[in-house]
C-alpha cells in the first residue's frame, strides 16, 4: 500500500468536495428559497474563473484578482436575478429550466466573443507555487490554500446562517417562503441577496480551480451535474446536507478513480478490472444517489422536516 | 393541451406531410443533397422532440436526459458493427430491448419523486450514460465510434442510399405521429394527461398513476432509440458527446418552441431549430447568443409556440 499516494488522493479528494460545496450551498439556497431551478449556476463559476484571470492579467496581484473578482461575480449574479430570475420564481419549472438553459448560451458566447476560444491562465504568486514538506509527505501549497479557502467560506456561511438575523431568514425561507412573507419581510431583497451570494461562491470556487486548470469556456457545465446531485441527495434547501454529502461525493469519485482497479483486480482478470473500473466509477455519484432517492426521496437532510 | 384540430389544419398538416413525402424528389431534381441531408437529421431530431414531447408535453414529466436514449440507439448501431454485425434486426431489436431496460429502471426510480427532483435525477442518470460511454476505450470513448456500413435490411427495405434511408426516416416519422396521435385519444392518454394537471384525482379516480405514467415513459424511450438507430446509421459516426445533457436541454427546447402537448409542434420545433441553426451559424459564429436571447426571450415574453402561432394564423 502506498500511503503517500493514498493521502494525497485523500487531499484531492477533500479539495473536490469543497468545491462542490462551494457551488451547491448556493444552488441548493436558490432551489430552497426561491424553489428556482439555475442550471446557469455554472455560468458564475465559468465567469469567476475569466473575471480573476483578466484582473490577475492586469493588476499582476492574485489577491487583487479574488476579491474584485468576488465583488464582480456578485453583482453580476445580483444582475442576472433582476433582469431576469426575478420575472420567473412564480412560472413553472419548466420555464426555468429554459431560461437559464439560454443564459448558458448567452455566457458561453460571451466569453467567446470577450476573451477568445482559448482558455485563460492564470499565474500564481510564486510563494503559492511551491510544495511543503510534512514529514515524508510533499503537498503542492496551492491545494491547501484550495482547502482552508473553501473551509473558511463555509465557516462563515455557518456562521452567517446560524448566527445572523439574515440567516435567520434565509432559514426561515428555506422552510417556508410563504409564512417569512406574511411576516411582513422584504422578500425581494432576501431574495436579491440570497442569488447573488449562491453566485459568488460559485464564482469562488471557479476562481480557485483555474490556476489548476485555467479558465476555459463550458468549464462549469460538467461539475454543475455533479453540484445538482448533491443537492439532491443532501436535500434541497439544507446548507448541512450540501456539506457532508459534498465531501461525501467527492471522496467516493476521487477513491473509486484511483483505487476501483485494484479493488476489482481481486474479484476478476486484470484486463476486465481495467475495462470495468473507469465505467464503474463513473456511475458510483449517480448509483449512490438513485439509491437514496429510491429510499428518501427527499434527500438525506431535507430541511423542511416539521412542516408539510 | 391537446387542441381540438379543426379540418383546415388537418389538411395543413397532410399537406405538410405529402410534402415531406416528395421532398427527395425535389431535392435530386434540383440537385441539393446538402438540403436532403438536413432535412433528413431534422426528421431524426425531430422524431426524438416528438417521443420527448409524450412524456413532457402530455405527461408534464420534465426529463432533462432524453438525449441518452438516442445515444443508446446510436450504440445500439455502433457496439454491433464493432464487431461486424450488421443485421439490422439485430440492431432495431436491441435498442428496444436496451431503451426499454434502462427506462424501466431508472423511470421506477425517478418516477418516485415530482418537481425539481425528477428534472434533476433525468439528467443525472443520462449524464451517468455519458460519462459510462466516456470511459469505455474498448468502444473509442470521447474519440467516437465509425460504424463503417449502414444496418443490412432485405433489399426492397435497405438504408443504403440516401434517400432510401431518407424514407426510412420519414416512415418511422408516420408511424410515430399515428401512434402518438392514438395513444393520446385512448384511455391510456387521457390517464397521462388527467395525472398531469392533477395526478391525486387521477389517483382517488382509481388509477394507478405511477404505472400509467412509467409505461409512458418507456413508450417514450423506445421512441427516442428508435430514432437513435437511424441517427446512428444517418451519422455513420456516434461519440458520447451527441449526449451531453446540453443536447436534452435543445430537445426541450425544440419541444417548447413547437409547442408542448401538440401533436406537430415538437417536429416544427425541431426543424426550425436545426434550420435556424444552420443559418445563424453561416453568418457569425457567435450564434449561441443570438440562440440564447431567443430562447429568453421566448419564455419571458411568447407563449404557446409556433403550433399556437399557426392555430392563430388558421382563425
Amino acid at each position: 500500500m502506498d500511503w503517500n499516494l493514498l493521502i494525497s488522493q485523500l487531499v484531492n479528494s477533500i479539495q473536490l468536495g469543497l468545491l462542490l460545496f462551494l457551488l451547491a450551498s448556493g444552488l441548493t439556497l436558490i432551489f430552497g428559497i426561491m424553489d428556482f431551478i439555475n442550471l446557469s449556476h455554472g455560468s458564475f463559476y465559468m465567469m469567476g474563473a475569466y473575471f480573476c484571470g483578466s484582473i490577475v492579467a492586469a493588476t499582476g496581484s492574485f489577491f487583487a484578482g479574488i476579491i474584485v473578482g468576488l465583488v464582480g461575480i456578485f453583482f453580476l449574479g445580483a444582475l442576472v436575478e433582476w433582469l431576469i430570475a426575478r420575472q420567473l420564481y412564480k412560472e413553472n419549472h419548466l420555464d426555468h429550466v429554459l431560461v437559464t438553459f439560454g443564459l448558458i448560451l448567452v455566457f458561453d458566447a460571451l466569453v467567446h466573443i470577450i476573451w477568445g476560444p482559448s482558455g485563460l491562465s492564470i499565474p500564481l504568486p510564486d510563494f503559492l507555487n511551491g510544495q511543503i514538506q510534512l514529514g515524508s509527505l510533499v503537498f503542492p501549497i496551492y491545494r491547501l490554500v484550495i482547502i482552508s479557502g473553501g473551509l473558511a467560506v463555509a465557516g462563515i456561511l455557518y456562521l452567517l446562517i446560524s448566527r445572523t438575523r439574515l440567516g435567520m431568514l434565509i432559514r426561515a425561507g428555506a422552510s417556508n417562503r410563504d409564512m417569512v412573507e406574511s411576516l411582513g419581510i422584504n422578500i425581494n431583497r432576501l431574495f436579491l441577496f440570497v442569488f447573488a451570494l449562491g453566485a459568488a461562491m460559485a464564482g469562488f470556487a471557479g476562481m480557485l480551480i483555474a490556476p489548476i486548470t485555467e479558465a476555459t469556456i463550458g468549464m462549469g457545465n460538467d461539475i454543475i451535474i455533479i453540484a445538482f446531485v448533491v443537492v439532491i441527495v443532501g436535500g434541497i434547501g439544507s446548507i448541512k446536507g450540501a456539506f457532508y454529502v459534498a465531501l461525501m461525493i467527492g471522496f467516493i469519485d476521487t477513491m473509486s478513480r484511483s483505487y476501483l482497479d485494484d479493488f476489482l483486480e481481486l474479484l476478476a482478470s486484470t484486463a476486465a478490472a481495467e475495462t470495468a473500473a473507469p465505467a464503474i466509477s463513473a456511475m458510483l455519484v449517480y448509483v449512490l444517489m438513485a439509491v437514496v432517492l429510491a429510499f428518501k426521496p427527499t434527500g438525506l437532510f431535507p430541511p423542511t422536516a416539521g412542516n408539510r | 393541451m391537446a387542441k381540438p384540430s379543426g379540418t383546415r389544419s388537418v389538411k395543413v398538416y397532410l399537406g405538410m406531410l405529402f410534402l415531406l413525402g416528395i421532398a427527395p424528389l425535389l431535392f435530386q431534381w434540383t440537385n441539393q443533397p446538402f438540403l436532403l441531408d438536413l432535412l433528413s437529421r431534422g426528421l431524426i431530431i425531430g422524431i426524438a422532440a416528438l417521443s420527448l414531447n409524450l412524456i413532457l408535453g402530455y405527461g408534464g414529466m420534465i426529463s432533462l436526459g432524453h438525449v441518452a436514449y438516442l445515444g443508446i440507439g446510436a450504440y445500439c448501431v455502433g457496439i454491433p458493427a464493432y464487431y461486424d454485425i450488421y443485421d439490422g434486426w439485430i440492431h432495431l431489436s436491441l435498442a428496444i430491448f436496451t431503451c426499454a431496460l434502462f427506462a424501466l429502471i431508472t423511470g421506477a426510480v425517478s418516477l418516485r419523486t415530482k418537481g425539481v427532483y425528477f428534472i434533476m435525477i433525468t439528467m443525472a442518470f443520462s449524464q451517468m450514460i455519458y460519462f459510462i460511454f466516456l470511459s469505455l476505450e474498448e468502444y473509442g470513448a470521447d474519440d467516437g465510434l465509425v460504424i463503417y456500413a449502414r444496418s443490412e435490411f432485405p433489399i426492397w427495405m435497405n438504408m443504403e442510399g440516401a434517400v432510401s434511408l431518407y424514407y426510412w426516416i420519414f416512415g418511422l416519422l408516420i408511424l410515430t405521429l399515428f401512434f402518438i396521435h392514438r395513444l393520446v385519444r385512448s384511455r391510456f392518454g387521457r390517464v397521462i394527461i388527467g395525472s398531469k394537471y392533477n395526478d391525486l384525482r387521477m389517483q382517488s379516480l382509481g388509477f394507478n398513476t405511477y404505472g400509467y405514467r412509467l409505461t409512458c415513459y418507456v413508450i417514450s424511450a423506445v421512441i427516442c432509440g428508435l430514432a437513435g438507430v437511424l441517427l446512428g446509421n444517418f451519422t455513420s459516426f456516434i461519440s458520447p458527446e451527441m449526449m451531453s445533457w446540453t443536447r436534452s436541454g435543445e430537445l426541450i427546447f425544440m419541444v417548447i418552441i413547437g409547442g408542448a402537448g401538440s401533436l406537430f409542434g415538437p417536429l416544427f420545433g425541431a426543424l426550425s431549430f436545426l434550420f435556424l441553426e444552420e443559418a445563424l451559424s453561416l453568418i457569425t459564429i457567435y450564434w449561441h447568443l443570438i440562440f440564447g436571447g431567443l430562447l429568453i426571450a421566448l419564455v419571458l415574453f411568447g407563449k404557446g409556440g409556433i403550433d399556437a402561432w399557426l392555430s392563430k394564423l388558421d382563425k
